[in-house]
């Protein structure tokens, strides 16, 4: 067994998930199955290998230039804070983070 | 879908042109289709009627001055309700998204509709596209048009169900490993995954940035030829977007495919494959021969590592990407004493299973004494899958293997069992995870009249000579082999 009831609580601790009994039971079993499975990329030597991080369109290919590093208006506070669930113009509101 | 109602880019064009039909016609066409047919294929999620008739009063306007209409003039479109879509709810089939309406436009939609589009309205997809068989919707499955208790495939789903069944010319789908060319396949249409970076991704709600891309659904190749080139091309607002210009697809596609090199990997024809798609994708090669193709028979030895490769580089991108759904700015907030509180709260119950499940597995991946052994390594081997993929294409101008193992499966037949549903993404996440090019065209069918998908890869920015031989394929008959 791979992964423990005690790995998937400190994982949804992690990625602050709340998840249920029947969850935290059925997702141990499900990732244990999968990173088993998953084990077999360890039968690869890979020690010469660089990792792929992205599909890099290379520096020497067109593509890979940025735009400039420039101020643009929007204008769109009031259009995504009318997307909160919460909000005081114009701030988004949650609960307190700091108790003094 | 009978001949009648079967309606084509360049037939809508001629049909605006000689003044058969008015855009405004059209676009209420499919939406009385769409009316009628997708209470029992769950194909839409929204609707946008007042952006389609504006937009359509528009080309009816241009034409009636005479002017010279735009490319898609008229066309009438499906968008995957993971794109955002100024003003139209887009939810990614997620609770958590449930009445979030964007701000902006996807670069995709912008481009699609400045050509003349009309966007009819969200299709339905697996939750955050994670899934391949649109069951993962929290606002249910899609159903498979051509047999109505199977899966349409995922999880551009639901876009791949409302072109099979005639409720849009064209849609587009999202691909991050196979979430085009699947559900294409199982519903019996082409479906295009471009090049990485030749489609922005601006708007498109990440689920693995660098796997993620748009692309085209239709029921010619020559209408997602049509499409890719409406959206194809460097944008500002996505770094990752090639500076890379695009062609005209459409007229390139005409051109011929006598002496093509198309690589044929031993890989790709092992155990696991259905027998009746073995047996038609052979036959699909072999029309190719009669077209002059020469096969050629390829080793590409990293295959069988990249479902674990996928599954773990997907999975980490995603847990990351999906970080920002905590309740503060957008979507679903459930209430909790602490602002941690508030985030378990709303995530755990915003997101359904298959996410959740694919959150954990990347946060484990990326997690302290684990990144070397999982997320490392998969990106070591992601380059060696890659290589792969530029050996061959020293050798070929294309590599030609089936989109999925099986045709359309039933409703609920795998949903209890992930490994088993992850594995049947063989033959796609390989090409995603290189980042080339790819076309699910249709094949032919089972006996019991399930489509098939015969998958044509390129090189990087060979999109042309792809939609070239996918083309040529669908005009010698392939469609019925």
């Amino acid at each position: 067994m791979k992964i423990s009831r005690e790995d998937v609580l400190y994982v949804a601790e992690l990625a602050n998930l709340e998840l249920s009994e029947a969850e935290v039971e059925t997702f141990r079993q499900q990732l244990d199955e999968i990173l088993t499975y998953i084990d077999k990329l360890k039968q690869l030597d890979v020690s010469a290998v660089e990792p792929m991080a992205q599909v890099l369109h290379g520096a020497a290919e067109p593509g890979a230039e940025l735009r400039e590093d420039v101020v643009q208006e929007c204008n769109i506070a009031n259009a995504i804070l009318e997307q909160a669930p919460e909000a005081k113009k114009p701030y988004f509101r949650v609960p307190k983070v700091i108790e003094r | 879908m009978s001949a009648a109602n079967h309606w084509t880019i360049p037939k809508i064009r001629m049909a605006l042109e000689a003044k058969q039909i008015s855009a405004r016609e059209l676009t209420s066409e499919f939406f009385s289709r769409i009316e009628k047919k997708n209470p029992e294929l769950n194909a839409y999620l929204t609707l946008s009627p007042e952006r389609a008739y504006a937009q359509a009063d528009r080309i009816d306007a241009m034409r009636a001055r005479g002017e010279k209409l735009p490319a898609l003039a008229g066309v009438p479109i499906a968008i995957k309700d993971v794109i955002s879509t100024r003003g139209v709810r887009t939810t990614c089939g997620s609770r958590i998204l449930e009445n979030y309406i964007p701000p902006y436009d996807a670069t995709a939609v912008e481009r699609l509709e400045r050509a003349g589009a009309v966007i009819l309205g969200k299709a339905n997809c697996d939750e955050f596209a994670m899934g391949s068989s649109n069951e993962n919707s929290a606002y249910g499955p899609v159903r498979n048009p051509i047999a109505l208790d199977r899966v349409p495939g995922g999880s551009s789903g639901g876009s791949a169900a409302a072109v099979a069944a005639g409720l849009a010319v064209g849609a587009l789908g999202t691909e991050t490993g196979g979430s085009i060319r699947q559900p294409a396949s199982l519903c019996g249409i082409p479906g295009l995954m471009p090049t990485y970076g030749r489609v922005s991704r601006y708007g498109l709600i990440a689920f693995a940035s660098s796997l993620d891309r748009i692309g085209p659904l239709a029921t010619t190749v020559g209408d997602t030829a049509a499409l890719l080139g409406a959206m194809a091309g460097r944008d500002e607002n996505d770094s990752t977007s090639a500076n890379v210009p695009g062609s005209d697809y459409f007229e390139e596609m005409a051109k011929p495919v006598r002496g093509t090199r198309i690589g044929i990997p031993a890989e790709y024809f092992g155990e696991g494959m259905d027998a009746q798609v073995r047996s038609k994708v052979t036959a699909g090669i072999e029309l190719l021969k009669t077209l002059g193709c020469v096969p050629v028979e390829l080793r590409m030895p990293h295959t069988d590592y990249a479902i674990a490769t996928y599954y773990i580089v997907a999975t980490a991108e995603a847990s990351s990407n999906l970080a920002r759904f905590d309740g503060v700015r957008y979507g679903l907030r459930v209430k909790g004493e602490t602002l941690r509180d508030m985030y378990k709260k709303t995530r755990g119950r915003g997101f359904g299973a298959e996410v959740k499940r694919r959150i954990m597995l990347g946060t484990y991946a990326l997690s302290s004494g684990y990144y070397d052994a999982y997320y490392l390594r998969a990106q070591k081997v992601r380059a060696l899958i890659a290589q792969d993929f530029a050996r061959a294409f020293e050798q070929v101008d294309a590599i030609v293997t089936p989109t999925s193992p099986s045709p359309a499966f039933r409703l609920g037949e795998r949903t209890n069992d992930p490994l088993q549903m992850y594995l049947a993404d063989i033959y796609t996440v390989t090409g995603s995870l290189a980042g080339i090019p790819a076309i699910s065209v249709p094949c032919g069918k089972t006996s019991e009249g399930l489509p098939i998908g015969l998958q044509i890869c390129g090189p990087r920015f060979g999109e042309s000579r792809i939609l070239q031989l996918a083309h040529a394929f669908e005009q010698a008959g392939g469609f019925v082999i």
